[in-house]
């Protein structure tokens, strides 16, 4: 949806670890991205490269983990994994769900040197 | 920002353009560009006062990020951060949700695509409210024309505009909300921009959302956009003047509001003949009065 400002979060997040732990370059940078993120991988891939450009993140890989999509039935009142966002219920059939998990967009972990 | 929002601003502090987090560090004086207005700083307004900032009703945004690197210590590691990419802007926005809950002021963010009625609601709602104390900011992309509108009611109005942002992010708002000092138990209206995307994804510290949908927009605008249908707490759906005249299927706009967010509350609502009003005004006194209780 975002992705430039998606990476431009995350430049700072950088930043602001490498004053807080001391290191001048990020190797690896690992995300987490739940599927009702709404997150673009190829488009955040691409301003992740652009934005790095001058942060300690200059030229790190970017792995992104995937997390589940998960949403609350209104019918059965069960949370269930649902991987699109329109599914119906898996266990009762019924088509009131509203997500309560997969949205979640985050820094895991940097390998840093 | 699809592809270019730089909402991170730029500012000059001691003869440098350096990022606005780092001159609030710093405990620098500083200047926006363009050049603000100064205004007088005064509590609960933590920008105004601890900064000195100076503002004009018309804010700018739209520049890239500015970039330190920071020498240090070169051993290879691995640093565990769990930290949201957007912790930045949900922490600023829980600092306008704590000045707004001081102050018992209800924050609605009003989201919908563009050409959906949002400002013309506004202004017969200010119209409508009468004496009541209230507020409005506005975001678009450029002009001052929805503020303008909205001033000519007799509101006080801020323009945001985002430049190439397609949504207002909690900082923007902040320093909206320093400059507007809202009264206590009044009502904020946040006019977000004109985008059934990005909008939903980003705090601004409101206590709702609210979703404004027109009839002549289809039915099926809640399945195609479910994020903001979802985060929205109500959905109004307007111009229902217009359903007549359009084959509208009012029960399949609700029906597909439901089956996203099936807490949702709707109202129908038409500015134009004003059935639907008093539902709406009615909700508004009700989330007030929540709010100040």
């Amino acid at each position: 949806m975002h992705e430039m400002s998606l990476a431009e979060g995350i430049r700072t997040i950088v930043q602001d670890q490498a004053r807080a732990h001391g290191f001048t370059r990020v190797k690896t940078l690992r995300l987490e991205i739940g599927r009702f993120a709404g997150v673009e991988k190829p488009a955040l891939e691409f301003a992740f490269d652009v934005v790095m450009r001058g942060s300690p993140a200059e030229g790190a890989r970017l792995e992104m983990i995937d997390l589940p999509g998960r949403a609350l039935c209104y019918d059965c009142m069960t949370t269930v994994d649902i991987t699109e966002r329109l599914d119906p219920c898996p266990l009762c059939g019924g088509g009131k769900l509203i997500p309560n998990g997969g949205d979640e967009m985050r820094i895991k972990d940097m390998e840093v040197a | 920002m699809c592809t270019v929002c730089g909402c991170s601003d730029l500012v000059t502090a001691d003869g440098k353009v350096m990022s606005h987090d780092e001159a609030h560090r710093l405990g620098l004086a500083h200047h926006h560009a363009p050049a603000f207005q100064p205004a007088a700083p005064a509590l609960p307004f933590p920008h105004v006062q601890a900064t000195g900032h100076q503002h004009h009703d018309h804010h700018h945004y739209g520049h890239g990020p500015a970039g330190v690197s920071v020498p240090g210590m070169t051993q290879e590691r691995l640093i565990e951060v769990e930290t949201s990419i957007l912790a930045k802007n949900d922490s600023i926005a829980q600092a306008n949700r704590r000045v707004l809950n001081a102050l018992g002021v209800l924050a609605l963010n009003l989201v919908s695509s563009p050409g959906s009625g949002k400002t013309t609601l506004l202004c017969k709602t200010i119209e409508a409210l009468g004496d009541a104390p209230l507020a409005v900011i506005e975001g678009d992309q450029q002009t001052s024309a929805d503020a303008d509108r909205i001033r000519a009611t007799g509101a006080r109005a801020i323009q945001i505009n985002t430049g190439k942002g397609c949504h207002l992010d909690a900082q923007m708002v902040g320093h909206a909300i320093d400059q507007l000092r809202p009264r206590p138990s009044s009502f904020l209206f946040i006019e977000n921009v004109g985008n059934l995307v990005c909008p939903a994804g980003f705090d601004l510290g409101e206590d709702a959302k609210v979703a404004i949908l027109s009839v002549t927009e289809g039915e099926d605008k809640p399945l195609k956009y479910p994020d903001m249908f979802t985060a929205a707490r109500l959905a109004i759906l307007t111009k229902l003047d217009l359903a007549p005249h359009c084959d509208v299927d009012l029960a399949a706009y609700e029906a597909n509001l439901r089956r996203v967010n099936p807490g949702i509350e709707i109202l129908r609502l038409s500015t134009r003949t004003g059935e639907g009003m008093e539902g709406w005004l009615t909700w508004l006194q009700a989330r007030l009065a929540e709010k100040s209780a």
